[in-house]
Order: structure tokens, then sequence, then C-alpha cells
């Protein structure tokens, strides 16, 4: 098939979803005014509510929620094959993630622009809250394990990257300096940044002796590392461990010192990205290769895996945590709400169907396709590089050398990942201090008691699993727990928007079907992983991934039965929208 | 053409420059809100010499004092003299 027909069948989608699904959702669910008060106008206060303009408010949303998960997720999942990703997503999009974004803003417009931790209070009750807190701490402790990896991985297996990638730090630091002292334009000084950092990565490419390569200074993949470890797994070994010092002191650095102005140059990378992938796409006009469904992929099945191999990119609960967190709280009309929320995630799931394509285009052919992806554990070690690498051959159709734009598209990857990473560590020191002053614990409250326990656990957490490579490589076996915790947090937002509808006595069909969906996924996903892999009575078992997954089913569980309590619950008074 | 380009590049600044905008009117709301403390340090048992002075501001942030006290997390005016609530 051609790869520019799938593309636009899916934009296609995502055009009609948008144009029709959402409207109704819009008039007939979510019953939008557009005399509606928002937070942004009755708060307005110049700092948090600030009514905005819905496409600087889409733009700022967009770039808040699109990172390095969905280029991650599908470039492992079409191990099974192009089409059930290809479905995954666009359907996902429109009808699961399309809802959950909008109607999380919406449930948070409608309430003083509270945030769904503390809507879960109001709505369900205290425990809800509780759970909320708890399934954001696994969520964020997985995020920092798996980004810590991608990372590493890609500094080992494209360390010509590593360079312009450290670059960005001072680059950051003096744009923070001069916006914040001298009262400077963001615009000018982070492209330049930018084009210093692409300069050195050019430059990396073409010469070795700029390439920071670990593997290579222990003598080779076969040469002998720290501590009796091999080459490639100290190399992960002392990435981690720099990555887990930097993301210290980046997240105890005030926001508007190296974080912020991080952003401004990554928001640049996720244009340059995409016009790299989209415009690549059609100058090179590939054939996708890859088999529509792969019949080789016998070791895992595709029913239930797929659906939390993909999170982000089809539905992500972290995209609720922004859109009642900031946005809610920006909106200036509450009909843009529509725009905001729903075509935010349209925007996620344009990035995530370039992700695929890239993938599925890259091999020469089918047997090639099937030969990298000959196993799902491959599969999620490898899908990264494949995407790399299938980016970096779209993007010769732009005239860039092959090498330049590799280098060019892990920067990419790598800087998302950085960012979050950053602000998951962060979170992580929040959700911590928190859970401390809620305990009567207040050395928890601590920035660095809180920050140390962050960065610890997380490093320890990524350092465990062995891969093919050993020690550390085995940061992607994390993957699935991560998209279940996402999904987990997608499934309780979804719970509250229907708790929400059901108690303004409206139709609740539309979130409470996808919710079931993610939820009757994630348990047997779950189910399956836990007991017949992970546990201890198997072959392939694994403590570190038993325990946790053992702890996520625990948390499905519970929100099940808050779920169909909260919703079977006749004592809830009605609640009145204009409230 | 020349304007539409402007728009988008005003457009794009615009989106770039929201969270930091934000950031900084939170660190002015700060240091706006120790110099209210600093006002009232009397509250907090610190002599205040020109406090005969600072009355004199009082028309000019009774409104502000209110939000003040109410992000210090008092719900009710804590200072009998002003009465914003």
């Amino acid at each position: 098939m051609n790869a520019i027909a799938l593309a636009a069948i899916g934009l296609f989608i995502f055009v009609i979803g948008y144009r029709f699904y959402s409207k109704f959702v819009a008039e007939k669910i979510y019953r939008l005014d557009p005399n509606y008060v928002t937070p942004a106008h009755r708060f307005k206060d110049g700092v948090d509510f600030v009514p905005t303009n819905k496409f600087v408010l889409w733009g700022h949303h967009f770039t808040s929620v699109a990172g390095a998960a969905p280029i991650l997720g599908p470039a492992i999942a079409v191990y099974w094959g192009w089409l059930p990703a290809v479905l995954w997503v666009v359907l996902g999009t429109v009808f699961a993630a399309g809802v959950h974004d909008f109607g999380t803003l919406v449930v948070s417009v409608r309430n003083k622009g509270q945030s769904m931790g503390t809507l879960a209070n109001k709505l369900v009750g205290q425990r809800a809250k509780i759970l909320f807190l708890f399934i954001i701490l696994i969520l964020v402790l997985m995020v920092n394990a798996v980004f810590a990896w991608v990372i590493a991985n890609l500094f080992v297996t494209f360390p010509s990257s590593v360079l312009p990638v450290f670059i960005q730090i001072p680059l950051a630091i003096w744009i923070g300096h001069a916006v914040y002292k001298k009262n400077a334009k963001m615009l000018v000084p982070s492209l330049i940044a930018l084009a210093v950092m692409y300069l050195v990565a050019v430059l990396a490419a073409e010469y070795q002796v700029l390439q920071i390569d670990l593997v290579r200074y222990f003598g080779g993949e076969d040469g002998a590392g720290l501590f009796g470890l091999g080459a490639i797994s100290s190399a992960f070994f002392i990435w981690i461990i720099i990555l887990m010092i930097y993301v210290y002191i980046a997240s105890t650095l005030p926001v508007w010192k190296l974080l912020q102005p991080r952003d401004f140059i990554n928001s640049h990378q996720l244009v340059v990205g995409l016009g790299i992938l989209y415009l690549g796409l059609l100058f090179t006009n590939p054939e996708v290769t890859a088999p529509m469904t792969n019949s080789a992929a016998t070791d895992k099945s595709w029913f239930p895996l797929l659906f939390i191999t993909i999170a982000c990119g089809a539905i992500s609960g972290f995209h609720g945590l922004v859109s009642s967190g900031t946005s809610s709280k920006q909106l200036n009309k509450e009909t843009d709400a529509r725009f905001v929320g729903y075509f935010g995630a349209v925007g996620e799931g344009v990035l995530a169907l370039i992700s695929i394509i890239a993938v599925i285009t890259f091999f020469p052919t089918a047997d090639a396709f099937k030969e990298a992806y000959n196993s799902f554990g491959a599969a999620s070690g490898g899908g990264l590089g494949n995407f790399v690498q299938g980016a970096s051959q779209l993007a010769t159709g732009l005239g860039i050398p092959v090498d330049i734009a590799a280098t060019i598209v892990s920067i990419i990857v790598v800087s998302f990942a950085a960012t979050t990473l950053d602000t998951s560590v962060r979170l992580m020191r929040y959700i911590i201090s928190e859970l401390g002053s809620e305990y009567k614990l207040p050395a928890l409250e601590k920035t660095h008691v809180a920050t140390t326990i962050a960065v610890v656990s997380s490093a320890a957490l990524v350092l465990i699993p062995e891969g093919p490579n050993g020690f550390g490589s085995g940061g992607y076996l994390l993957w699935p727990l991560f998209g279940t915790s996402n999904q987990l947090l997608a499934g309780i937002n979804l719970l509250l928007i229907s708790v929400w509808l059901k108690r303004l006595g409206r139709n609740y069909l539309i979130t409470l079907i996808p919710m079931i969906f993610l939820m009757f996924m994630t348990l047997y996903a779950m189910i399956i992983q836990v007991f017949t892999e992970w546990a201890f009575w198997n072959e392939s078992s694994s403590t570190l991934l038993f325990v946790f997954g053992a702890i996520i089913l625990g948390f499905a569980l519970w929100i099940s039965i808050t779920a169909v309590s909260a919703l079977l619950n006749k004592n809830l008074p009605k609640l009145d929208p204009n409230e | 053409m020349i304007d539409k380009m402007k728009q988008l590049i005003a457009y794009y600044e615009e989106v770039l420059s929201m969270p930091h905008r934000q950031e900084i009117a939170r660190e002015l709301r700060n240091e706006d809100d120790l110099f209210l403390l600093l006002l009232y340090s009397e509250m907090i048992g610190i002599p205040n010499p020109v406090y005969y002075y600072t009355l004199e501001l009082y028309p000019h942030m009774i409104e502000k004092f209110h939000d003040w006290h109410l992000r210090m997390g008092m719900d009710k005016s804590p200072l009998s003299g002003i009465r914003c609530c």
C-alpha cells in the first residue's frame, strides 16, 4: 500500500471525527454554552487565570502533551502489523482520546478550573482522590524509568546525538537568563539555539571525534566495561547515572532557569520534527513494506497488549492532567474547549500516525521487517531505533543526508524524553511532599529529601531489569506497565466525567463505553502478564515486573469497584451545571 | 502575504511565551506578597517604623489586600482595621 494514501485516510478520519463527532459531543452531551463565564474570566488574576486566544491555547496544550511516548508506543506496536496499530491510533483518538481530553477540560471549566485530583474528591469522595494520587505516583515512576532508558538507549545507539543534546543545556540557561533578567524576546534567541544545536549535530555526524561513544571507549561491543560488566551494559549504566544526576539538579532549579527555555527550543523541534516527517513522506512517496498483519507474531497476542502498548497517541490519562491543570484556567469561551481539547488529542494522533508510517516504510521488504521484529522483546528493544532510521529515510526526501537526519531525529526524541523526564521527576517530588503532609511525615516535605527519593527509586527501577545487552538495558520491559498506568489514569478520568454527566442527568455512554473498554483491556492485559509470564511459577518470571504488575492490577480492580459503586449510587445529589 | 507571515510569527511567539509570561507574573506576585507582609510586619511581631505612612497606602491597596489574604490562606481579613470582607 502507498504510505501517502494511508496517511491521507488516517488524517481524513481525524477530520471527520473532529468535524462531526466532536460537534455532536459538544452540543448534545457537554452542552457548551458560549455565554458561560469561564474561570479565566471569573477568577482572572493575570497569573493562572488568563483568558487566552483559542489558537494560542491549543498550541500550548498540544506542545505540553506531545512527547516521546506517542513515538515509542507505535514503533513497538507495529510488531503485530501496521493495520492494528493504525486502527487503534485512529479510532482511539476519535472515540476515546478526543472525548477524554475534551471532557476533562469541560468538567474542570464547569468546576472553577479545579484539577482532576480535586474533582475526584468532590465527585466521588476522599478515597477516589487518594487512589488518583497513587496512580499518578506509579505513572510518574514508570515515566522516569522508561524515559531514562529511552535517552540512554539513543545515546548508545546514536552517539552523535550526545553533544548537541548537552549543548542545549547552557543555551537554555542563556535564553532563560536573557529573557528573565533582560526582558529579551525569546523567539530569535531560541531559534539561534536550535541552529547551534543542529550545526553541532551536522558536525558530530561527520566527525567521529565529536561523538561521545562510551561503547567505543570501552573497546567496542565485546570490550570490558566497569565492575566486570560488558561494554554496552556499562555505557547504559553510566548514562543512566549521569541522567539521574542531571534531573536531580534540573528538577530542583526554578522552572524559568532551565525547564522553560528548553521547552521553547523543544517546541521548535516539534514543528521541525512533524515538518520533516510529513514533508519527507510527500517527497519520498514510499510504499508500506511491513505486513498488514504479522502472522509470525505469535509469542504475544495483540489482544489485549496492543491497547496498552500504544497509550499516548490513542488515549492517555496524562492529557487530563494538562487539560484540568492549566488549560482549563485559560479558556476564553467555553465553546473553545472543543478545539483545544479534542483537536489537541487529534494533534497527538497525527504524531502517532506518522511514527507508525516512518517504521513501516523503513524496511526494504516484508521479510526484513519480520527479521527485525522477530519477537515482542526485539520489537520493544529495537522499535525506537527503527523509528529513528525510518524517519531519517523520510528526511532524505528533503535532501538531508541519512546520518545527519538520524542524528537530528534522535536529538528531537531525546529532547522530548528529557523534558518529560524533568517534568515527571518534579511532579513526583510534589506528590511525595503531598503524601508527606497527608500522612504527617514532615521529612518528606523537604525538597531535597523528596527529590532524592524520586531520583533514587527511578534509577533503581530502570537499572534492575536485564535486557539482552545486560544490566540497565532492559528499561523497555517496563513499557507495558507505563502504558497500563497511563490507561488507568485515563480510565479514572473518564469515570469522573461519566459521574459528572450522570449527576447532571445527561447521557454518559460516550465516556462510559471507552472507560469500560480501557478498564477491560488493562485488567485483561495485566492478568495475562502477571499470572502467565511474570509470576514466579513461570519460566519467564520476574519479581520486579510481578510486584509492579500486581500493584497496578490491584489499582485497576479498585478503580473498577469505585466506578461501579459511584455509578450505581443513587444517593449522590444532582448537580446544577451553572453552579 | 507579508502581513500573514507576521501574524503567524506573532502567533508562534505568543504560544511560546505563554507559560513564561505566567511564571514571571507568578514571581512578581510572590514579591508583592512579601512586600505586603512586610507592611504588616507588626502582625508577626516585628516593629514597623513606617506604619504611619503605610496607612496612606490604604485606599490603593484595599482591593489587592483582599486577594492577598485569600492567597495567604486567611478566609477573612486578619486586620480589624481593614474590613474588606
